[in-house]
C-alpha cells in the first residue's frame, strides 16, 4: 500500500514488523498523502467512525442491562433509565447517537454528491458506502424496536409488512421474519440479535471503505487528479488528524446539546407507552432520518409499487457513478449541475417534511411531485447534463488557483499557463 | 491429464468434479435449512391456534376486539342499517370484489382480522368515509363489511376461519 519502504527504528519493531507488518500499516496511515485543500465537509468520515465506535461501546454496555423479552423489554429499559448507574446517560447517548450518526452520514453523502466523489476511480468506495448506509438503516430500525414501546411495535409491524407486498411468497416471508403470525416475542429476540450483529458488519465494511479510499486517495474540492505525494498534498498526520479532531469537537458539542438538553426531541412520546397489539397509535411516523423514503412509499397509491419505489430510491444511488455522465467531478466547475444539486437537496428536505405529515390533500400532492422529481434528477437530469452542460475550465493543480493570486478559479485559469507554472516552480 | 489434444473430452475426472459439486450443494443446503427454518413459527406459537369468545353480552352496533395468534380480531354485531349498507353495494365498484353474503354468513355478525391489508396497522372502528373502519396509518377506508373502498390497501380485511360453537360462543381458528 505504501509508496515507500518503511523500516522501524527499534530492533524489536523491526523483528515484529517482519512478522506482522502492523507498523508499516500505521506508517502508511500516518504518512498517507492527502489533498491540501480538503475543507470541513471532508471531516465527516472521521466523525462517522467516531459515531460507529460510540454506538458499539454504548450498545455493548446497554446490552448488559437490557432484557430482550416481550414482557420485560419495556420495563428493563425503564430500569436502565432509573436504576442503572449512568443508565440514563448511556441510553440517551445511544438513542441520540443514532440520529447524530445519520446526520453525519447525510452530510457525508451530500458532500460526495456535490464534489463528484462517487465518480471513477472511486465507484467501489461509493457502493460500499451505500451498503453501509443500508445496514445503518436496518440497525437503526431494529434498535428502535427493542424498547418495545408503541412506536417500536407498530413501526416494526409496518416495516415487516413491506415484505408482504412481494407477490406469491410475501406472506410466508413475513411470517418467517416474525416467527409467528404477528410481531411478537420471537420477533423481538431476533431483532436484538441482528441489532447486535450489524454494527460489526458495518465495522468490517468501513475497513473496506477506507482501504478502497486509500487506493486512489481522497477526492478534493477541485475534483482533479493530483500527483501523490506532491506540493498538492499534506501527510494525514498531523494535518488532517488535527483538522478532523477540531471538527469532531464541534460535532460533539451539538451531540451533547441533544443528550443533555433535549434527549427526547428526536423521539416520539408514544414510545413511552408499552407496546399494545390491539391499538395502533393515531399517527405512525418513522424516525426523522427515514422520513424522505417513507414519503416516497406513501406517495404511490399501490402497495407493491410503493415498496418498489422506496427501495429504488435508495438503490438508484448505487448506479449513480454511471448515471452521472459528466467527466468533471466537482460541482465548482459545473454551473448547471450546481443549481440542480441544490434543488435536489431542497427536494429531499421537502420529502422529509411531508413524510412526517399525514398522507392526504396537499401533502400527498407535494409528496408525489417531489418523488417524481427525485427520480427525474437521477434518471433524466444527470445523464443529460453530462453532455449538454458547458463546464468551466479546470485548474491544472490544486496550487494553481491559489498561487495565481486569485480566489476565483476561472480568473486564475485565464492567466497564461506558462506564467503560472513558473510561479509554482 | 488429457494429453496433447486441447479438445474437451468428458472423462472420469469431469464426472467426479460434477458429482462432488452436486453433493456439496446438497450438503450445504441441508446444513443451511435448519438455520433458516428455525425462524419460522415454532410449536408453541402454532399451539395457540384457536380462541373461543363469549359474545352473549354484545348489543347490535357494538364491537369487540379479541386477540388471536397475536393478532386483533374484530367481532362486530351489525345493526340493520349497517347490513343494508353493506349489501346494497354494487360488487363491480369494489377494488376487491366480494359479496357481503360471503363475508358474513350470519349477517348480524361480522368476524374479521382487524388488520389493515396495507401494512398491518389496526384500523379504527366506526370511522372513515364508509362508516366502517379507517386505518390511521396510511388512510385506508373500509366499509361496514370490512371491504377496502378507498386508500392504499390492496384487499379487504381478511375473514378468519371461525364458527359458532353455540349461540353465545364464537370459536376463531
Amino acid at each position: 500500500m505504501s509508496d515507500h519502504e518503511y523500516t522501524p527504528s527499534s530492533k524489536f519493531g523491526k523483528w515484529f514488523n517482519d512478522r506482522l507488518p502492523l507498523l508499516t500499516l500505521a506508517n502508511h496511515l500516518s504518512d498517507y498523502p492527502t489533498p491540501k485543500n480538503l475543507n470541513y465537509w471532508w471531516t465527516f468520515g472521521g466523525i462517522l467512525t467516531f459515531c460507529l465506535i460510540t454506538q458499539i461501546v454504548t450498545g455493548l454496555v446497554l446490552a448488559m442491562h437490557y432484557i430482550a423479552h416481550a414482557d420485560m423489554a419495556f420495563s428493563s429499559v425503564e430500569h436502565i433509565m432509573r436504576d442503572v448507574n449512568y443508565g440514563w446517560l448511556l441510553r440517551y447517548v445511544h438513542a441520540n447517537g443514532a440520529s447524530m450518526f445519520f446526520l453525519a452520514v447525510y452530510i457525508h453523502i451530500f458532500r460526495s454528491l456535490f464534489y463528484g466523489s462517487y465518480k471513477s476511480p472511486r465507484e467501489i468506495i461509493w457502493i460500499l458506502g451505500i451498503i453501509i448506509y443500508l445496514l445503518m438503516m436496518a440497525a437503526a430500525f431494529m434498535g428502535y424496536v427493542l424498547p418495545w414501546g408503541q412506536m417500536s411495535f407498530w413501526g416494526a409491524t409496518v416495516i415487516t409488512n413491506l415484505f408482504s407486498a412481494i407477490p406469491l411468497v410475501g406472506e410466508s416471508i413475513t411470517t418467517w421474519l416474525w416467527g409467528g403470525y404477528s410481531v411478537d416475542n420471537p420477533t423481538l429476540t431476533r431483532f436484538f440479535t441482528l441489532h447486535y450483529l450489524i454494527p460489526f458488519l458495518i465495522l468490517g465494511l468501513v475497513v473496506l471503505h477506507i482501504w478502497a479510499l486509500h487506493v486512489p486517495g481522497n477526492n478534493n474540492p477541485v475534483g482533479i487528479d493530483i500527483r501523490k505525494p506532491s506540493k498538492d498534498t499534506v501527510p494525514f498526520h498531523p494535518y488532517i488528524v488535527i483538522k478532523d479532531a477540531f471538527a469532531l469537537l464541534m460535532f460533539c458539542i451539538i451531540f451533547a446539546l441533544f443528550v443533555f438538553y433535549q434527549p427526547n426531541i428526536l423521539g416520539h412520546a408514544d414510545n413511552y407507552i408499552e407496546a399494545n397489539p390491539l391499538v395502533t397509535p393515531a399517527h405512525i411516523v418513522p424516525e426523522w432520518y427515514l422520513l424522505p423514503f417513507y414519503a416516497i412509499l406513501r406517495s404511490v397509491p399501490d402497495k407493491l409499487m410503493g415498496v418498489v419505489a422506496m427501495l429504488s430510491a435508495i438503490l438508484i444511488l448505487a448506479a449513480l457513478p454511471w448515471l452521472d455522465t459528466s467527466k468533471v467531478r466537482s460541482a465548482v466547475f459545473r454551473p448547471l449541475f450546481r443549481q440542480f444539486y441544490w434543488i435536489l437537496v431542497a427536494d429531499v428536505l421537502i420529502l422529509g417534511y411531508v413524510g412526517a405529515m399525514p398522507a392526504e390533500g396537499l401533502y400527498l400532492l407535494v409528496a408525489r411531485v417531489a418523488t417524481a422529481y427525485y427520480f427525474a434528477h437521477f434518471l433524466i437530469i444527470l445523464p443529460v447534463l453530462g453532455w449538454k452542460e458547458k463546464t468551466t475550465p479546470l485548474p491544472l493543480s490544486i496550487s494553481e488557483p491559489v498561487l495565481g493570486g486569485s480566489p476565483n478559479f476561472a480568473a486564475a485559469r485565464a492567466r497564461s499557463n506558462e506564467k503560472l507554472e513558473n510561479t509554482v516552480k | 491429464m488429457s494429453d496433447q489434444k486441447d479438445e474437451k473430452k468428458t472423462d472420469r475426472r469431469d464426472f467426479l468434479f460434477t458429482a462432488t459439486a452436486a453433493a456439496g450443494v446438497v450438503g450445504v443446503g441441508a446444513a443451511v435449512w435448519p438455520l433458516v427454518d428455525q425462524m419460522n413459527p415454532d410449536a408453541s406459537v402454532k399451539a395457540l391456534a384457536s380462541t373461543e369468545v363469549d359474545v352473549s353480552s354484545m348489543q347490535p352496533g357494538q364491537s369487540l376486539t379479541v386477540l388471536w395468534r397475536g393478532k386483533p380480531v374484530f367481532i362486530k354485531r351489525r345493526t340493520d342499517d349497517e347490513i343494508k349498507q353493506a349489501r346494497k353495494v354494487n360488487i363491480n365498484d369494489l377494488k376487491h370484489p366480494e359479496k357481503d353474503e360471503d363475508r358474513a354468513k350470519n349477517p348480524e355478525w361480522l368476524v374479521m382480522l382487524g388488520i389493515c391489508t396495507h401494512l398491518g396497522c389496526v384500523p379504527l372502528t366506526d370511522k372513515g368515509d364508509y362508516d366502517g373502519w379507517f386505518c390511521p396509518c396510511h388512510g385506508s377506508h373500509y366499509d361496514t363489511s370490512g371491504r377496502i373502498r378507498k386508500g392504499p390497501a390492496p384487499t379487504n380485511m381478511e375473514i378468519p376461519k371461525y364458527e359458532f360453537v353455540n349461540t353465545n360462543t364464537i370459536k376463531i381458528g
